[in-house]
């Protein structure tokens, strides 16, 4: 078991309250195994990728553990987590293209990277040269300015120095939301790679993109409004959803192919709660066609059948 | 109804503009009433800057672009514009943006009024703004009285279709309008613009994204680097695709029951026939050819 | 978009209903203490500087009492060495700087703002003819010049030192103004005011000033402080106006006739401390105007 997270809340510090943008979640992620993230904006799954590796200021570690290999995960504390990051858990931003300095040429920043971290940038220069030839840069973009490559390539970049310590667990955050649908291809098919080569143990991809993270993923983890929805095997979870959110997301998908004379696709109505005072019970139920009386009740995340778990009194 | 005929844009880049960027070369296209044609393209490929063109807000630097039969690049002075925009309209990418975020967002539609409608009385111009909210269906007491930072992407997108809507327009120029909407209301925008094209609007739908290109349209133009690769009835173009671009295009868009391998396999067992492309007789031009009926295949640009 | 949950955006329902149109912008000014703090003080001074004179029975530069008193009931801040009252100085002072702040920081916001619209909005040709003369312009030794300029001059007035304060000051705001002008064209909600069959002037005042009147009071602030601030230089040099009282001119007779070394510190302190209340209020208030006219700054 790579990482296990047990009923982990984080909230947001606003001047007006606290939004609960993590409210009780808890997953395993197995080795090897590469989890799609996805759920609209605003259900918190920008927040948990953030929660495994740093919060920001405004982020308050409320409850919950973070296990990774058998260690516990010292989120709360900033200081403790700073050796762990690069060597054990690292992150893909989502706008990874400016993250980059302009005024650094790639190398640079690339052996900047490694000192901080306690590595001495020579020693890893081949596997350096030979993972960016896997992604298909040349080590010519080492001597570049962040300027002078285009969306993909800097997302490549970032890719290669996110996993050049051998991360246990990598982080992608909307990694290809930016990118062409052809470079989104070739960066979503090398992440796979990565993980086939043991350069990361497991991955989160966050995206709001389901059709493509069921192109990579192992299994699918749907949130909705700060909670799990449910999580299940990729083709479990596009051909047979339980859960009621995943079922009517999942049919708002328009596909390459459909058109609406084969048949009118419906959005789903309403608009999801707030996080500042969020609602008893399901917090789904206010859209849901499925919801009766019992659904005023927190329905717990139960394993359906054996990988499938849904957060519904209806699948229970 | 819309007819460009061998559009081309050309900026000046650089200092003193010594450079050139061809934005849009050789496009010729239609869009008829009750005709959804879709541009998609990926970044780079001229779709939006098309879209700028029909609205007049750039110019071409070559070709035409009429509507009922005016050529709106000869459109001059503030009157003959202001009648042009009765007609046509359009709605941007990012909702945020659109709305001036020191107004509330139904300023959109007083704007419409004091330019277009001076005359109409306060009980009737409610009337209309509800009526218009109805179409789009949005809850006025959600939306009136707000702003833009207050309501969501969607709302927001959909106040913007409903200012549109205001005006007796016949064309509506929609410029990656879902892109930046979540996946759940997505899919009531699209259905929207059905709704629209029923009533007989002509829309222009700008997209970057294959399977929502589809999913409206009648018609689809797949753009490459400022030209038209293929062009045909959507059903045909998404079945049949002619153009390597294309194939290459629809074998990389995530699909959601297929995988990239499955697809990839299938490609494998059945091959699509080669089709021999036209050739551009200079750096200008860029000729279509007619492989079946109403479906053009374009230049091969590498 | 914005992915945290709960941001302003992503809960429509939870906003109050907005009760009233107009006065919501007054109804957030009078809960803002950096504006009412700065602005108390500012109108405070401008009072002083306004109706002070008039009740004082005598010249500024007259002698009228005992050298060199410390602050008392009779001359509330005490005397120069000559027997001149500083109180009378100092309000007659205060009305100076106003006018040469208001003067001077005016001539500079008018021709900065015309030029900054007009070159970002239009771009081009234009923009590249005024960026010239701006650049130009800005790289002048502005305070060699006018040290040149109205040393020349034989009657050297208020105005004469405000309006050449004023013609090369402007220069950063306009490319301030410039550049906001240049991003603000850009965006979207311009284009759809085009769609609505707005004119270009009424685009420029309706969208694009009233995004930027938060920046427009900025310049027009930090430009009348600047004023101040360069007045007060030259004067304190002796080249200010030859026929009246600023505090810079007290704070000049103050250091040439050994105010300092006499212990003297009703005489410098007044003037010193008058015009870095006046210019430190002015941007207090700068800072209250813009989190008013930003609603999202309001909620924050």
């Amino acid at each position: 078991m790579t990482l296990r997270v047990n009923d982990l809340k984080v909230y947001y510090q606003t001047l007006r309250g606290d939004v609960h943008a993590l409210d009780g979640v808890t997953f395993d992620l197995a080795d090897g195994e590469i989890m799609g993230l996805a759920g609209e904006s605003g259900c918190g799954k920008t927040t948990l990728g953030k929660s495994l590796i740093r919060l920001d200021s405004r982020m308050r570690h409320v409850g919950g553990t973070i296990d990774l290999d058998g260690k516990d995960v010292p989120i709360a504390d900033d200081d403790a987590m700073v050796p762990l990051r690069y060597h054990e858990i690292s992150l893909i931003p989502q706008y990874a293209m400016s993250a980059l300095n302009p005024t650094r040429k790639i190398g640079r920043m690339i052996n900047e990277l490694l000192r901080s971290r306690g590595v001495r940038p020579a020693d890893i220069s081949q596997e350096l040269t030979r993972r960016l030839e896997l992604v298909g840069l040349d080590a010519d973009v080492l001597n570049r300015f962040p300027i002078e490559l285009s969306g993909g390539m800097k997302q490549r970049v970032v890719m290669v120095m996110a996993t050049l310590l051998n991360p246990s667990l990598l982080i992608a955050d909307e990694v290809t939301s930016a990118l062409d649908v052809s470079t989104q291809r070739s960066v979503a098919e090398s992440l796979v790679e990565f993980r086939d080569r043991e350069y990361v143990k497991s991955m989160v991809f966050v995206t709001h993109d389901i059709s493509l993270v069921y192109q990579m993923a192992d299994t699918i983890m749907v949130m909705y409004a700060g909670r799990i929805a449910e999580k299940a095997p990729a083709k479990t979870i596009i051909n047979a959803p339980r859960h009621p959110y995943t079922q009517m997301l999942i049919s708002a998908l328009p596909e390459v192919g459909s058109t609406m004379e084969q048949g009118r696709l419906e959005g789903i109505p309403g608009t999801p709660p707030g996080l500042l005072n969020p609602p008893t019970g399901c917090r789904f139920k206010d859209r849901c066609p499925m919801a009766f009386s019992k659904c005023s009740e927190q329905p717990p995340l139960l394993e359906i059948e054996p990988g499938h778990w849904a957060a519904c009194w209806k699948t229970g | 109804m819309l007819e460009l005929s061998h559009v081309h844009k050309v900026y000046r880049v650089g200092a003193f503009g010594g450079g050139r960027l061809r934005a849009v070369r050789d496009v010729s296209l239609t869009v008829e009433p009750g005709e959804v044609v879709s541009l998609i393209g990926e970044s780079g490929s001229g779709k939006s800057t098309l879209g700028k063109m029909v609205l007049g807000l750039s110019r071409p630097t070559g070709g035409t672009i009429t509507f009922d039969g005016t050529d709106i690049t000869t459109i001059r002075g503030h009157a003959a514009r202001k009648e042009y925009y009765r007609r046509v309209q359009g709605v941007f990418q990012d909702p945020f943006s659109c709305f001036n975020p020191i107004f509330k967002a139904d300023r959109v539609f007083e704007m419409i009024r004091t330019s277009y409608f001076p005359g109409v009385s306060d009980a009737d111009w409610r009337d209309r703004v509800l009526a218009a909210l109805a179409t789009v269906r949005l809850d006025p007491g959600n939306v009136l009285g707000k702003y833009p930072h207050q309501l969501s992407g969607g709302q927001l997108q959909r106040v913007l279709i409903a200012r549109a809507l205001l005006l007796d327009i016949k064309l509506l120029v929609a410029d990656e309008i879902i892109s930046m909407l979540d996946a759940s209301t997505r899919i009531d925008v699209l259905n929207l613009l059905s709704d629209l094209k029923e009533r007989g609007l002509g829309i222009l739908f700008v997209t970057h994204d294959l399977s929502l290109g589809n999913y409206v349209s009648d018609k689809s133009v797949i753009l490459r680097k400022g030209a038209v690769a293929e062009m045909g009835p959507t059903l045909r173009v998404f079945e049949n695709p002619l153009h390597p671009y294309s194939r290459h295009l629809l074998s990389c868009v995530p699909q959601l029951h297929r995988t990239w391998a499955e697809v990839d396999a299938e490609l494998a067992a059945n091959p699509p026939e080669d089709v021999v492309l036209p050739v551009a007789a200079d750096e200008e031009s860029a000729p279509l050819l007619e492989v079946e009926e109403g479906h053009f295949v374009g230049i091969d640009q590498g | 978009m914005t992915n945290v949950a709960g941001a302003p955006g992503a809960q429509p329902a939870a906003e109050p209903a907005a009760p009233r149109k107009g006065s919501e912008t007054l109804h957030y000014a009078r809960r803002n203490p950096k504006l009412l703090i700065g602005l108390g003080i500012v109108l405070a001074f401008l009072l002083l500087g306004l109706i002070g004179p008039l009740f004082v029975d005598h010249g500024p530069n007259e002698y009228v009492g005992p050298q060199s008193q410390p602050p008392s009931g009779e001359f509330w801040l005490g005397t120069t060495s000559f027997g001149q009252d500083i109180w009378a100085q100092f309000v007659f002072g205060v009305r100076t700087t106003f006018l040469i702040g208001v003067f001077g920081g005016g001539v500079a916001f008018v021709i900065g703002t015309a030029v900054g619209f007009i070159a970002g909005y239009k771009g081009g040709i234009v923009d590249e003819i005024l960026n010239m003369l701006t650049n130009v312009v800005l790289v002048l030794p502005a305070m060699v010049v006018l040290i040149v300029a109205i040393a020349y001059l034989d009657a050297r007035g208020v105005f004469v030192q405000g309006l050449f304060i004023g013609l090369t000051s402007w220069p950063w705001a306009a490319r301030a103004v410039r550049s906001q002008a240049l991003s603000l064209a850009t965006r979207d909600y311009v284009d759809l005011a085009r769609l609505s069959g707005r004119r270009t002037g009424k685009i420029i005042t309706t969208e694009i000033a009233p995004n930027m009147s938060s920046y427009l009071v900025m310049s027009f602030i930090l430009l009348f402080g600047g004023a101040i601030l360069i007045a007060a230089g030259l004067d304190f040099i002796g080249l200010g106006p030859s026929d009246g009282v600023s505090l810079g001119l007290m704070l000049e007779s103050a250091v040439a006739w050994s105010a300092l070394q006499f212990g003297m510190w009703w005489w410098f302190v007044p003037p010193g401390l008058g015009i870095t209340v006046i210019v430190s209020s002015l941007y207090i208030l700068n800072v209250g105007l813009d989190e008013i006219f930003n609603p999202k700054l309001r909620e924050l």
